[in-house]
């Protein structure tokens, strides 16, 4: 048994002896190790790390159901988190759409742990920085280099009990050069895969790309989107549209069954080895199909909104899924294996995953990346943003000209629609969030139309 | 430039267990962690303990839905070594664990050595012992749960009886308790309440939700007591919330097109923060932040001459104002709150600051370093950032036009990563025609580019608030600031409306 599960049975334990048996009680217990060395201007300018164990209680007593969490975790640290929340649920009304416990479930096996990663301290995360910024050979560089160890008990009063441990590392860095600037990031489950060198040779030949740029007119345009900006659908596809609550609500786009994308398209949750292996509510995590061959198949639940939709929950309770929602954090878009790989060169624009869909565009944008994307609507999903790292318009199959980043409106499902999607790259990449344990595997994507709305002159 | 002092061996004074006006104070492992740093090689050290309790509630549709109660203790120590930073933080408030985090701040500030930058000087912010508390009437976490439960139970149901669809409200309440300690010599204690609340009424139409939001969507937040929850009356204005969104579904869509735009107050308070408060923060501007959060248009160089805005511009950098969220005595590297200008009649004249940026830029201020809680390193955030009233009202600025459209109540954001392009959404829009407010209008979008947009300023109103801002996303790993926005109506010509996907 790991420290957090002992912790999370003591105060299971406790919430029984000062609750009553009618109590039901349901704890997790997180150790997180957090370390993260930051770079701007060619320098380490932050370097951080914390290491934090925190314990959520949530309680239903009598009817009625109330939270709470401490970082104190000595004996009056936990009373005192035990005490305030019965007094917290004693004074809250029914709660009529409690879901219950978890009963006893085990756990689905989850990929090997990398001690190597979890161990790691300043000097591996610093010697990656190092060579990335050496890699892009003079070009001005930020960007950063994390290891995330993670390891958490759950336990609650219907007698489910389980742990487990997790650990990944993220790189992200731009180069600059004039005013253009150009990325590369990656996530990994082991440190070693993530090779600074390698990532800062193709920011800096982003960079060196990215200059002169034409502007061009808004208006609707073929793209090939890299790896880095189909993340960002991904993203909100899952906090908007698999949002279990939101599709409970009717505010999400999400119809079970039906046809809404592209055959090409197939996305699935795997939070296995980028997370721990069960969530708040103890449910064990794995591979949840959410769009098979273009049909929208599930969404993410927690018990909750589960119990509202008449489903059962898929692992995806959060500290905020009863108010925000149950949001997936690990989508991965399927690539298309029938279709041509090309090695990195780290030369050129265009990361090696997209090349061979930027070979087939007629005349269309290459975009890195996508920025500060905000939700216009949310039932259709019309989100707002901004490119980023990298925009090159592409000509009968060749980069001809850097572009000025744009601004976009546009539904994300819509892009992916039924007959939209023209290509998809034959590589998924996976990807970091800003966040530890959000982590995305996207291919490049070869799109019919994507609505420009905006330039750098308005 | 004064540099921060490096003469190795330095002794902090650390004075005896000391219960002041609060229940037991944390210098003693605040100034364990520091002279820990030292000793391992610091040239200069800063620990920041902080206890902090909030609590949050959200109800929907005359239940409450979730209430969650949370406590968070820790030290988090940041040592200079050389021209290198390091931080280290820790839930433990024990000696040795202030001691191991003081050491180890210092391992991973050597470890930053490896890729080295400019020497780092810090510029000084004076020193010394210091207590300071936000005003508040009334403790919102001594208010029962029971009125505050009942208070979003009557708002939302008030709003679902008027018809809306869906409504949902929400209160968040902050209490924190900080003990600063510094190489320098500072020795500051600070006891912190924040809260506020909101409630928002969503009508579903045909393929598209209208949401209605008072006092804004997720409501108004400030550093007082549940006294500002009480002035909100959510529960007098929500059926009203209802009617609105529900009206809103048959409203005709706003106008694509350019045109006169006057801005309520909450819409102009986002538009400060995103195109102002931002551009304005100077570890922005010096590139720390490019790979991330962005950089800044704006050029040091043009500190002092260039143009942001109409003479009607006039923003403040004030953590003074009293009760306003980013409100402060001490930021958290210990420089008092003090106001000082942005931009004054158009003109840039200001920037947020901190002790190393500050130095680099060749300038004498800091004052605007916080960290979102004891596990992160404090970095350049907006506090208060906002308009100096104007010289007209609302009803004297709608009279004044002849052809325009008003939208107020944010209800999306979006913004490049120098700062500059914009695209914002607002819950509700109203035509202004021959001086008078007509039909509503839905889905008014506005976009545009900062510069240009505040040179089209021409009227402001005097009648101010400082709105509260209370997610301000920034940093790897990511931190959440409260931010306050003194604002009030404002219009704008020229302006790009009706954008859509």
């Amino acid at each position: 048994m790991n420290a957090e599960l002992d912790l999370a049975a003591r105060v299971v334990e406790l919430t029984r002896r000062l609750a009553g048996p009618g109590a039901e009680a349901e704890v997790l217990a997180a150790h997180s190790a957090e370390a993260l060395t930051r770079f701007a201007n060619s320098a380490i300018h932050q370097n951080v790390a914390d290491a934090t164990t925190t314990v959520r209680l949530r309680l239903h007593l009598a009817g009625r159901t109330a939270g709470g969490s401490t970082t104190v975790t000595d004996a009056a640290g936990l009373q005192s988190l035990v005490e305030r929340t019965i007094a917290a649920s004693r004074l809250s009304p029914p709660d009529q759409a409690w879901p219950g416990l978890t009963p006893p479930t085990p756990l689905r096996s989850a990929p090997a742990f990398d001690e190597a990663t979890a161990a790691a301290g300043p000097h591996e995360r610093a010697e990656r920085v190092r060579d990335f910024v050496r890699a892009a050979g003079g070009l001005e560089t930020a960007g950063f280099c994390r290891t995330t160890y993670s390891s958490g008990g759950f336990a609650n009063t219907a007698g489910q009990a389980v742990e487990g441990r997790a650990a990944e590392a993220a790189m992200d860095g731009i180069a600059r050069l004039e005013g253009a600037d150009g990325v590369a990031r990656r996530a990994a489950s082991r440190l070693a895969e993530l090779d600074g060198a390698a990532l800062g040779t193709r920011a800096a030949a982003k960079a060196r790309a990215g200059g002169r740029p034409i502007e061009l007119p808004p208006g609707r345009y073929e793209v090939v989107l890299e790896p880095t900006a189909v993340a960002d659908i991904l993203d909100n596809l899952a906090s908007f549209g698999f949002n279990g609550k939101a599709f409970a609500q009717h505010q999400s786009f999400a119809e079970l069954g039906a046809q809404q994308f592209d055959e090409a398209v197939t996305i699935t949750d795997e939070p296995l080895g980028a997370t721990l292996p069960f969530d708040l509510e103890g449910t064990p995590r794995g591979t949840l199909p959410l769009v098979g061959d273009g049909t929208t198949v599930a969404v993410s639940h927690d018990r909750t909104s589960a119990a509202e939709a008449g489903a059962t929950s898929t692992g995806h309770a959060g500290v905020a899924s009863r108010s925000w929602g149950p949001i997936a954090a690990n989508l991965r878009l399927a690539p298309d294996p029938t279709g041509n790989s090309t090695p990195e060169t780290g030369e050129g624009p265009t990361a090696a995953s997209a090349r061979a869909l930027v070979g087939r565009v007629r005349r269309g944008l290459l975009i890195t990346d996508f920025w500060y994307t905000r939700v216009l609507d949310q039932k259709s999903l019309v989100i707002t943003g901004l490119t980023r790292n990298g925009v090159w318009l592409v000509e009968d199959g060749e980069v001809t000209a850097a572009v000025g980043n744009m601004r976009f409106t546009q539904s994300y499902p819509q892009a992916l629609g039924p007959g939209a999607v023209l290509g998809v790259g034959a590589e998924a990449i996976s990807l970091p969030d800003r966040w530890s344990g959000v982590r995305y595997a996207a291919p490049a994507l070869h799109l019919q139309s994507w609505n420009l709305t905006g330039n750098a002159s308005g | 430039m004064a540099a921060a002092a490096d003469r190795p061996g330095r002794r902090m004074s650390v004075g005896s267990p000391r219960v002041s006006g609060m229940s037991v104070d944390h210098f003693d492992e605040a100034g364990t962690a520091v002279q820990a740093a030292l000793d391992a090689g610091a040239r200069y050290a800063d620990a920041r303990v902080m206890v902090r309790r909030t609590e949050t509630m959200s109800a929907r549709d005359g239940e409450v839905e979730d209430l969650s109660s949370d406590e968070s203790a820790g030290i988090g120590v940041r040592a200079l070594v050389g021209s290198s930073w390091g931080f280290y933080a820790v839930p433990d408030l024990s000696d040795a664990a202030a001691r191991a985090a003081g050491r180890r701040a210092a391992e991973i500030a050597a470890a930053s050595a490896l890729v080295p930058g400019p020497a780092i000087d810090l510029v000084p912010t004076g020193a010394g012992t210091a207590s300071w508390a936000s005003q508040c009437e009334i403790d919102p976490l001594s208010v029962p749960l029971s009125v505050k439960g009942d208070l979003l139970v009557a708002a939302t149901a008030a709003a679902r009886d008027a018809g809306a669809d869906l409504a949902e409200g929400i209160y968040q309440i902050w209490d924190t308790r900080k003990w600063f300690a510094s190489s320098d010599g500072h020795r500051i204690d600070q006891h912190i309440r924040e809260c506020g609340a909101g409630v928002t009424a969503s009508a579903y139409g045909d393929g598209e939700i209208q949401r209605r939001s008072w006092p804004s969507h997720r409501g108004q937040y400030g550093t007082r007591g549940w006294e500002l929850v009480d002035e909100l009356a959510l529960t007098d204005n929500a059926a009203r919330m209802a009617d609105e969104a529900r009206a809103l579904l048959t409203a005709p869509l706003c106008p694509s097109g350019e045109t006169t735009l006057i801005l309520g107050g909450e819409q102009l308070a986002l538009q400060i923060h995103e195109s102002v408060g931002h551009a304005i923060e100077l570890d922005r501007i010096l590139g720390w932040e490019a790979a991330f959060a962005g950089t800044s248009w704006l050029d040091l160089d043009q500190l002092g001459t260039l143009r942001y805005g109409s003479d009607l511009m006039n923003i403040t950098i004030d953590p003074t104002i009293p009760g306003a969220l980013g409100s402060f005595g001490y930021d958290d590297e210990g420089s008092p709150a003090v106001k000082r200008d942005a931009v004054r009649n158009g003109r840039w004249v200001g920037v947020l600051a901190g002790r190393d940026s500050a130095a680099m830029a060749g300038l004498d201020y800091a004052g605007s370093v916080r960290s979102d809680g004891w596990a992160r390193l404090p970095m350049v955030r907006m506090t208060n950032v906002g308009l100096e009233p104007g010289p007209h009202t609302l009803d004297e600025i709608i009279a004044a036009t002849d052809d325009g459209v008003l939208m107020d109540i944010n209800r999306s954001w979006s913004i490049d990563d120098r700062r500059l392009n914009f695209q914002f959404g607002c819950e509700i829009g109203y035509e202004v025609k021959n001086g008078k407010r007509g039909r509503m209008l839905r889905n008014p979008t506005y976009t545009g580019i900062g510069p240009k947009f505040w040179q089209s300023m021409d009227m402001l109103s005097s009648e101010t608030v400082a709105w509260g801002t209370p997610n301000c996303g920034k940093g790897q790993p990511g931190q959440i600031g409260h931010t306050g926005h003194p604002a009030a109506p404002a219009r704008f010509t020229g302006v790009r409306v009706g954008v859509r996907g």
